[in-house]
């Protein structure tokens, strides 16, 4: 398990350089900040649960690799469904912490507007993410439980940063 | 099973453990947001964050997988004590591979940054902030993950579907707040 670990940490570095190019935006608006954790980890989330629910489908036999699959389209569909509902939450979230133990350092609308953006960029890249490491697990015959969620959750977590960062150049 | 069937179950199923984890990933933001002195006084820290956080949950998702594949075997006993040796085994795997991959991470951290030439603290304080984090935070979410997998097993619940939300919502608290705990203990006795 050790090298798989060194080779994730190595990824997961990547995302940390980014967050560090920006530090002074995030240290001058404690409410991007704050969002720093959560986007990662629920851009992780919604990877690793399609991967698991794709998993599971394709050990019952019940997949098939086509964007007309109606697994493959509802799990997509789910997936954004459940990034626009959580993630406005999340950004209402951040601006209300922040607003209570000190400055926000930005509107309340631009915070969940960056959060909500965040999110459906972070569910599409998502969906597309799982589809093809699901794909390549299954035609190198492996193990998709063993695969493919530690994969998907460490480029997820990569792209949240990406993304936020992305999403604040534009906004913010 | 059309589409809508697909998502709309795929959505009822997931919803509730995706609002408990942002709820976690909410309040270990707060606590980076409770950080602003030690990330200025540490250069090279807020890299370590992403790093750092999904070891935890590599790591400690991985042990809650195994321990719950071992009790569906009936390999294990959902009894707490120190005499089951997989358990212990298991345990010390996790704890081991949590540390030793905070350290190296730090390590990389800061020869990365030294070659983009960076500001980066010192080796030996990063890593030091870095080993002590890692420590902590695997005997916390050590003991979170085995009696929420243990207690859950004996009332009759499948510790394959709650090994991963524990994680995902405790890891990123546990793992910010003993994160901060190490920098301020490094900084104190005078690193930085």
């Amino acid at each position: 398990m050790l090298p798989l670990l060194c080779v994730l940490t190595g990824i997961e570095l990547v995302s940390g350089l980014v967050l560090d190019t920006f530090e002074e935006a995030l240290l001058a608006s404690p409410s991007l900040l704050l969002l720093v954790p959560v986007t990662i980890g629920m851009a992780g989330n919604l990877g690793s649960v399609m991967a698991a629910r794709l998993s599971t489908a394709f050990h019952l036999g019940l997949l098939s690799f086509s964007p007309t699959d109606d697994r493959l389209a509802g799990n997509a569909l789910a997936t954004v469904a459940l990034s626009m509902t959580v993630f406005p939450l999340v950004g209402a979230g951040a601006w209300g912490l922040t607003a209570l133990v000190g400055r926000t350092g930005l509107p309340f609308a631009t915070v969940v507007l960056v959060a909500f953006l965040s999110g459906l960029v972070l569910a599409v890249l998502a969906v597309v993410v799982t589809g093809i490491t699901t794909y390549a697990a299954y035609r190198y015959r492996l193990d998709p439980d063993d695969v493919v969620i530690p994969v998907v959750t460490n480029v997820c977590d990569v792209l949240g940063v990406l993304v936020l960062f992305g999403v604040v150049r534009l906004v913010v | 099973m059309t589409v809508r069937e697909v998502a709309a179950e795929a959505y009822r199923e997931t919803l509730p453990v995706l609002l408990l984890s942002a709820v976690g990933g909410l309040f270990a933001g707060l606590v980076l947001v409770g950080m602003e002195a030690e990330l200025a006084a540490v250069p090279g820290l807020l890299v370590l964050v992403p790093a750092l956080l999904a070891t935890r949950g590599n790591v400690y998702g991985s042990l809650g997988a195994r321990l719950g594949s071992a009790l569906h075997q009936g390999v294990i006993e959902p009894q707490f004590g120190l005499d089951d040796d997989r358990l212990n085994a298991a345990v010390a795997a996790a704890l081991a591979n949590g540390v030793l991959i905070s350290g190296f991470a730090a390590v990389l951290a800061v020869v990365v940054l030294r070659l983009l030439a960076r500001p980066s603290t010192g080796l030996v304080s990063l890593v030091a902030i870095a080993l002590l984090a890692g420590f902590v935070s695997g005997l916390l979410l050590t003991i979170a993950v085995v009696s929420v997998v243990f207690v859950g097993y004996r009332r009759g619940l499948n510790p394959d579907t709650l090994a991963g939300p524990v994680v995902t919502t405790t890891g990123d608290m546990i793992g910010m707040a003993t994160l901060l705990v190490a920098a301020r203990i490094v900084l104190a006795i005078g690193g930085g």
